[in-house]
């Protein structure tokens, strides 16, 4: 007894103390920002989107109910730290950097990060090529740090935003020569009447070491059998096809990396 | 997804191919964590007021820390500090009594940053209203054989109301505006809701003109309401000025 | 607590405050004066001149400033493109930094509420003083560089630095749009480092300095003021 006295006060004070552990509701971690064709909200105030779809299939699938909490991008780590819901599922991509503070499913997607610009015609975009020019990302994001790393470094300036939904405002009001982002949520913005100031430049060279092996689910450090979880549906769903399925719904059949049965 | 350029009527509408009620639940999410910041803002203040007033040396000087720092620092850092500490913090001890653990939403620490932040300056607009009621009113009533409760009641609160309504409408209007910086933190209310439904459709323009134009109706109703609320508390005391 | 970061981001954080007193003193600055007009237009101004001054200083006073900023920056860009020409010919105006556009948002934002409070002072000021300027034949533009606004001005000094502080509390929404202020340097940190809190508390003790440099400073502005105020 007066261990569990001990365990569980100690466990307050390190704040590592988790909600109900049987996981009666699953929260999961939604940037609140249009994030086009993963999470985006239409016009009914739905969520709706690949990863939305995904969520649904993933969370029948493990037995659980999921709900979307709404969350700032900038601060979704520190959120799924103190606790307002249970697992990030916001296309973030998982590194090394992160890995440091958070748990990681297996990846469910991953896709190219690519560059887009002004349409001219330019189709070079090695980093001395962009020099004195400006590129947009996204605050905390691989692209980012990929920018900082080759860009920057050859006179490229960089401007951080705190969605990619302003990246992509500024890019079509002429602000930013380019941007680097995900190419499949930039598929979606050049496809819009705004996008049509714009084209994509290429992919660019993979980088292991910042962009990781595609997007998972973010989980606080203990919440390892919330992981085991998370994985066991995802390969559930891959060997049901259903990820299959999802992208062929939402047309992107091709553009993204699933993961496989095995 | 969806198509660029939506006529401003189909944008603006309600149902579901126009905005029209996302930014109304908006509003009435902005107004909610309003009201209820305020409300609990003003509780806080009150009892702060009390404790600058009669309370022991060190509330007086745990106070007086609180109001000056709240009232010095700008409200986006304290937003954000008490977003992430504050809710943090709020959940260990409601488990530590036995409360919890639970998660917090959205709605409920909207409320909690906004009311912390307002309770310092309402502490202080309360505090100057009610050392301004003259002590014979209260010696008055204490000779009355009034108890203090009633006698808090009775004469301090509608005696220092009139005079402390000023300062709390101009609170009220500023929790109204803080409360878009909320969005900051990710609580969909008027502002984050006006800039989901402006990257979706693209209407920047549109779309934040709209917002503006629910804020400013928002505030000028209020000022409105104030207006009505201090002449019908200071009736009494124009006549009496009048009389004298 | 971890605090390595802060000599890798001490440049960034430097250049930030830089930013955000730029911000702070052009604003206070220009919008003064902006204040000035509408206070003007409001008790001395024809009907449409104060109309518009009062419509314009309800519309700063009654919405918040994120929104103002948000319309100012991301509203106009929305326009450009929509606009045939503007991205040929006009590129320094599409190209113009995000640092004009908070300057712009601020000053006007100042203006509002500064507006507001001048518009008070100017009628304060004693009706016999302006008489007076004029019964020794000072023409309406002396009375008013020579007494009415002198006097106004003293009238607001003592709140003036209330009012600048609150400026100065506003300038951390600049980092919502891209301008990297002392809060988007900490913005920064904290996206980098996963740190919440540190950086936080470290603009949060440079914003305390920085109101407490400008209530000193005020104060002492307030004692050179020559004043038969008996306080």
């Amino acid at each position: 007894m007066k261990n569990i006295i001990l365990t569980s006060g100690l466990a307050l004070a390190l704040g590592i103390f988790q909600a109900s552990p049987s996981w009666a509701d699953l929260k999961m971690g939604v940037a609140a920002e249009p994030y086009a064709p993963f999470t985006s909200k239409d016009a009914s105030g739905k969520w709706v989107g690949w990863e939305i779809d995904f969520m649904n299939a993933l969370c029948a699938d493990i037995g659980e109910k999921c709900s979307v909490e709404e969350v700032a991008w900038d601060g979704i780590i520190p959120a799924l730290q103190a606790g307002k819901f249970d697992a990030i599922m916001s296309s973030m991509s998982i590194n090394e950097e992160r890995r440091k503070v958070i748990k990681f499913s297996d990846m469910y997607y991953n896709s190219a990060p690519v560059l887009v610009g002004a349409k001219n015609g330019d189709k070079d975009f090695s980093p001395e090529h962009l020099k004195g020019k400006i590129v947009g990302v996204q605050v905390s994001t691989i692209h980012a740090a990929y920018a900082k790393k080759y860009f920057e470094p050859k006179g490229a300036t960089l401007k951080t935003y705190e969605t990619q939904d302003q990246v992509n405002a500024d890019l079509a009001a002429g602000r930013l020569d380019y941007t680097l982002a995900d190419g499949v949520t930039l598929d979606d913005f050049l496809k819009s009447e705004q996008g049509g100031c714009c084209e994509p430049k290429g992919a660019v060279p993979y980088d292991v070491e910042i962009f990781g092996v595609g997007v998972g689910l973010g989980l606080r450090q203990a919440d390892g059998a919330l992981q085991a979880k998370f994985n066991k549906g995802i390969a559930d769903l891959a060997k049901a096809g259903t990820f299959a399925k999802i992208t062929e719904a939402w047309k992107l059949t091709g553009k993204l990396r699933l993961p496989q049965a095995n | 997804m969806i198509a660029a350029a939506l006529p401003i009527t189909t944008l603006l509408s309600f149902g579901d191919s126009g905005y029209g009620d996302e930014l109304a639940w908006a509003a009435l999410r902005t107004i909610e964590i309003s009201v209820f910041g305020y409300g609990f803002g003003i509780a806080l203040g009150l009892g702060g007021a009390l404790g600058k007033i009669a309370g022991p040396l060190w509330l007086k000087r745990v106070l007086g820390i609180y109001t000056t720092l709240f009232r010095a620092l700008p409200e986006l850092i304290l937003i954000m500090l008490l977003y992430y500490a504050g809710t943090d913090g709020l959940n260990r001890l409601l488990s530590g009594v036995g409360l919890g653990p639970f998660q917090l939403n959205g709605l409920i620490a909207s409320i909690f940053v906004l009311a912390i932040v307002q309770g310092a300056y309402a502490t202080e607009v309360l505090r100057a209203a009610i050392s301004a009621v003259p002590i014979g009113q209260l010696e008055a009533a204490s000779a009355m054989g009034m108890s203090a409760a009633l006698r808090f009641r009775r004469i301090t609160v509608p005696a220092m109301l009139p005079l402390a309504l000023p300062g709390l409408a101009n609170l009220w209007l500023n929790i109204t505006k803080d409360s878009a910086l909320v969005s900051i933190v990710g609580y969909t209310e008027l502002a984050l809701a006006t800039q989901q439904a402006a990257g979706v459709s693209k209407q920047y323009f549109v779309i934040y003109l709209v917002a503006q134009g629910i804020y400013l109706s928002i505030s000028l109703t209020s000022v409105w309401l104030f207006g009505r609320l201090e002449k019908n508390l200071r009736r009494g005391q124009s006549l009496a000025r009048a009389a004298a | 607590m971890r605090w390595d970061w802060v000599p890798d981001y001490a440049a960034a954080l430097a250049h930030g405050l830089f930013i955000t007193l730029l911000v702070l003193v052009v604003s206070v600055f220009l919008g003064f004066a902006l204040a000035v007009m509408l206070a003007l237009a409001q008790v001395r101004g024809g009907m449409i001149s104060s109309f518009i001054s009062k419509c314009f200083c309800n519309y700063i006073r009654g919405t918040p400033l994120l929104m103002q900023l948000y319309l100012l920056y991301y509203g106009v860009g929305s326009l450009f493109p929509l606009i045939p020409g503007v991205r040929e010919h006009l590129q320094w105006l599409v190209r113009l930094d995000a640092i004009y556009y908070v300057l712009m948002a601020f000053t006007l934002s100042f203006a509002g509420y500064e507006g507001e409070i001048m518009r008070g002072a100017f009628l304060a000021v004693p009706r016999g003083e302006l008489e007076a300027g004029e019964a020794i034949g000072m023409s309406g533009w002396q009375i008013l560089r020579r007494i009415w606004l002198p006097s106004a001005l003293y009238k607001v000094l003592p709140t003036l630095a209330g009012e600048v502080i609150g400026q100065l509390k506003s300038t951390p929404l600049a980092f919502t749009v891209p301008v990297m202020d002392l809060m988007g340097a900490a913005h920064k940190v904290m996206q980098d480092k996963y740190l919440i809190y540190e950086p936080l508390l470290l603009v949060a003790c440079i914003y305390l300095v920085l109101t407490w440099a400008i209530t000193s400073g005020f104060s002492l502005i307030e004692r050179q003021i020559p004043s038969r105020r008996s306080v």
